[in-house]
């Protein structure tokens, strides 16, 4: 079964909730596809979307909500 | 004085600037930093440094009991809060005050008074301050809403009571637009900050930004003149100048006055900021909104009036009267300040955090960078852009910004990208040196004079 690591594209704060009282975008388990929201990077205070990239069938997160990040840092796998 | 220490409870360039404020009154400076700030500049340049908590702002720079209990340790005498983060929090002035210690700004009450934008427009109103056609309050209900907005007529700006900062705003151009707008705004202020009161206000069109420098010390209350904000983006400024440029003696003087006036009605203690719309057209101004902090641009003041103004602010929480009448300050020549992001103008301002490699300044008489880097420092991505200002005076207008192009083109901060080609483009921009903008200039301006390619990942706010 092969894995796709789903890197944060910039270094920062990453949320896995649109807003604090949101549910997540995605959890543990989820199937993805490439279009589709994983989270949001935070970095000097402005909000960049963090898409798959990747069509799968489950998604793991490897960082926790508002967790911060490195720019290439893996934050999910995904089973394709 | 009655204060012979402080701590500092913010980051980056104003929490050096205060630093050395306090060292010049001759205070022990105390700086407070998250995990993320240890190696600082402010922290560096501070007699102690306390370390309060992880990067996430929330868990270290907004944690309230993380800084009252790192003041208690270092036993200080007052907390200068900066700007953002605790500066405007009524219950944090509270509980510095309640723990013995001295508020480096007007006391709580103020804070909340002023701080609710829809108090503060009726505190305005009772002073004689002009405000923006609008609601008179909150307005609770959409029928409500509907028939206010028809009498002011469009577009107008639905407000977040318990907003600021240029957040919480929604503008609605039509009756339709507008009752799509208004339960959706009032959720998200509720989300935001707790408080889902709404109010109403007109668009001013083609308005320019300016506001009123204010001092208080309980008794005596004096203006330091204006400064122009009207370069914004994404209703962030950009660029600032004092005093304003073209403004009319007649209506400087009813403008400032009317500054005072609101201060004195509340009693003000400390620097604080009166915001106004400013038509240059029917040379009207209206009421916006006050600030109870220093603000990022205060030093355009201190370049033309010769204030310090963070030195007085600390005086002041010392118990001190105001070091000058209204009648020591006047206005001598112009300044402007150019905000340095850590963005990429080219790139959609795409934020670039990272090492700085080399930092050239430039120097000479009427120069000055505020700022918190050094070679080496790598600016971290958990907190905002801001990397210093670029402050340059001059006999006026025109001086002023002859200087500042050979100010900004001695200016060199390699390793991440800046703002400086920005302003480098503002400082030649004829409309910009004949004073010719309003706060809708910049993003236009950007669009039209300043082509920008799409940047690689998409921005959501």
């Amino acid at each position: 079964m092969s894995k796709a690591e789903i890197k944060s594209p910039l270094p920062g704060m990453f949320y896995r909730r649109p807003s604090p009282e949101s549910a997540p975008f995605k959890n543990d388990g989820d199937a993805v596809s490439a279009a589709d929201v994983i989270g949001i990077v935070e970095v000097m205070k402005s909000f960049h979307e963090v898409t798959a990239g990747v069509d799968g069938k489950a998604i793991r997160f490897l960082v926790d909500d508002a967790d911060a990040v490195m720019a290439g840092q893996a934050l999910a796998e995904v089973e394709a | 004085m009655t204060i012979h220490s402080v701590l500092v409870a913010n980051r980056g360039e104003i929490a050096v600037r205060i630093i050395r404020a306090a060292k010049a009154l001759g205070l022990r400076t105390v700086q407070v930093h998250s995990q993320a700030d240890a190696g600082s500049l402010a922290v560096k340049l501070a007699d102690e440094a306390i370390d309060i908590g992880p990067a996430a702002a929330k868990k270290s720079y907004l944690n309230i009991e993380a800084v009252l209990a790192a003041a208690k340790a270092a036993k200080v005498d007052a907390i200068h809060p900066g700007y953002g983060f605790l500066s405007e929090n009524a219950d944090f002035a509270e509980a510095v005050v309640a723990a013995g210690m001295k508020f480096v700004g007007p006391d709580a009450a103020a804070i909340r008074l002023l701080g609710d934008k829809v108090a503060a427009r009726q505190v305005a109103a009772r002073a004689g301050v002009p405000t923006v056609p609008g609601s008179d309050g909150r307005v609770s209900d959409l029928t409500e809403a509907a028939a206010i907005v028809s009498r002011i007529g469009f577009p107008v700006m639905i407000k977040a009571a318990a907003g600021g900062g240029g957040r919480g705003i929604r503008i609605a151009h039509s009756l339709e637009e507008f009752e799509r707008h208004f339960p959706q705004a009032s959720a998200e202020a509720a989300a935001a900050f707790g408080d889902g009161g709404l109010y109403i206000e007109k668009v001013i069109e083609k308005a320019r930004h300016i506001e009123v420098q204010i001092l208080g010390d309980g008794t005596n209350f004096v203006h330091c003149y204006e400064r122009e904000c009207s370069l914004q983006r994404r209703r962030q400024k950009v660029w600032e100048e004092a005093p304003a440029a073209g403004l009319p003696a007649d209506v400087r003087k009813r403008l400032c006055d009317s500054a005072v006036a609101l201060a004195r009605s509340v009693g003000y203690s400390g620097a604080g900021t009166v915001e106004y719309l400013y038509d240059d057209a029917s040379r009207d101004f209206y009421f916006i909104e006050v600030n109870t902090r220093i603000q990022v641009e205060h030093p355009v003041t201190e370049m033309i009036t010769g204030l310090d103004l963070v030195q007085e602010m600390l005086r002041i929480a010392g118990g001190q009267p105001l070091s000058v009448s209204q009648d020591d300050i006047v206005i001598a020549g112009h300044a402007i300040e150019c905000r340095i992001n850590a963005e990429d103008p080219h790139r959609g301002f795409m934020p670039g955090p990272g090492p700085v490699e080399t930092l050239a300044v430039p120097e000479g008489e009427g120069i000055r960078f505020d700022t918190m880097l050094f070679a080496g420092y790598a600016v971290p991505p958990f907190y905002d852009s801001l990397l210093g200002k670029l402050i340059v005076h001059g006999a006026d207008r025109d001086a002023c910004l002859a200087k500042l192009r050979t100010a900004l083109a001695g200016l060199g901060i390699s390793g991440i990208p800046t703002t400086v080609p920005l302003h480098q483009a503002l400082a030649a921009d004829a409309d910009v040196a004949a004073g010719r903008f309003h706060t809708r200039f910049l993003e236009h301006w950007l669009e039209t004079k300043f082509a920008a390619p799409p940047s690689g990942t998409r921005e959501v706010a």
